[in-house]
């Protein structure tokens, strides 16, 4: 059946292959772990906020042990987005100096330039004449947009 | 419109003070290693037992150790990780720079109060099960430091240690030996005796 598809396939089971082995199989063994953690915080919180509530929960059964493979003890500083022994200070709203999206714009152009020479230099003596004009023609149309850069100032640090 | 400063560095240094003083009133206990396990004669059945010989297996060799090295046995770890003692025996050879990822904490080095705080929080992010391995002097008492004011005299008092290995620094052999000493207390854990 596989074979219908081509060798992509293939790519397929192994792509189904991995996600199970690397997701579904720790996230369902950790089911009852996690389970127990959320209702045993419920229960607390039932406990401090409506007290005579507390006898209409019925009691969680216990799971077996050996089915808490995978085991599931948070804490906010394992909750937290941001792993660091640091903690953090301020705010993630911070602002940026707009002449960095130039200096992106100019690298992003220079940055294609140099993966498209990086090979070609490589192979200069193969590719001959008509490999050194292609790339000049690229250095040329790429100098034309480093001197509009320069004339509209972006090199400029004010 | 100017961005507003939520913290002066004055305000964080009352802050991280307040946080510190905290932290010592907290942990003038030794913090037990629960391995009370280890000497039980546990209630084994078959099913059990293998699950728990694939589990101990796979989390023995595979110990991915965090970067924790505030001192200089940290340069006796490179060793025992570099080319001659050669760590990835053990499958340790990737240090993971972060906790997450890690299930082994070699703490390398003598530890101050001032940076407690960040050494518990690195263990506390780190993935469970998690095994410490308290490395040289320094980190099982405290060494020649402990009656400064400023050292924490020994990990045991902010994270619960697994495998003490005493030394000024431990040689690389000794740190092996350590990490075998892991592998066995491991291998003898159980799904039955594992704590809440």
């Amino acid at each position: 059946m596989l074979a219908d598809y081509g060798y992509i396939g293939l790519l397929l089971a192994l792509a189904i292959f991995f996600a199970v082995t690397t997701l579904l199989i720790p996230f369902s063994l950790s089911l009852p772990a996690r389970l127990t953690s959320y209702y045993r915080r419920f229960q607390q919180y039932l406990e401090t906020r409506y007290p005579f509530m507390t006898r209409f929960v019925p009691p969680l059964p216990r799971f077996p042990r050996f089915m808490q493979i995978v085991p599931y003890k948070p804490n906010p500083a394992k909750n937290a987005p941001f792993e660091c022994g640091m903690e953090t200070i301020g705010k993630s709203w911070v602002r940026f100096n707009f002449r960095y999206y130039y200096y992106a714009l100019v690298f992003i152009a220079l940055d294609v330039m140099v993966v498209f020479i990086y090979p070609w230099a490589v192979e200069l003596r193969g590719l001959g004449l008509f490999g050194f004009i292609g790339v000049l023609v690229l250095i040329f149309i790429l100098f034309i947009g480093y001197l509009y850069a320069w004339k509209k100032k972006v090199l400029e640090w004010k | 419109m100017e961005i507003e400063e939520v913290y002066s560095s004055r305000q964080l240094d009352i802050k991280e003070g307040k946080a510190i003083n905290e932290l010592i009133a907290r942990s003038q206990e030794v913090i037990p290693d629960p391995d009370r396990w280890l000497d039980e004669e546990l209630e084994r059945n078959v099913l059990v037992t293998s699950v728990d010989a694939v589990l101990n297996w796979a989390r023995r060799t595979s110990l991915w150790p965090v970067v924790c090295f505030p001192a200089c046995c940290a340069f006796e770890f490179i060793t025992t990780e570099a080319s001659r003692f050669d760590l990835s025996r053990f499958g340790m050879e990737i240090i993971r720079a972060s906790p997450r990822q890690a299930d082994l904490m070699i703490t390398a080095g003598t530890l101050t109060w001032k940076m407690a705080p960040q050494v518990k929080r690195i263990y506390d992010q780190m993935a469970e099960p998690k095994w410490v391995i308290a490395m040289g002097a320094c980190a099982v008492s405290g060494g020649i430091f402990r009656s400064s004011y400023s050292v924490v005299p020994g990990y045991n008092r902010i994270i619960p240690v697994d495998v003490y290995l005493p030394g000024c620094p431990p040689r690389p052999e000794a740190v092996i030996h350590a990490i075998r000493m892991l592998h066995k207390k491991i291998a003898r854990r159980s799904l039955i005796a594992e704590d809440e």
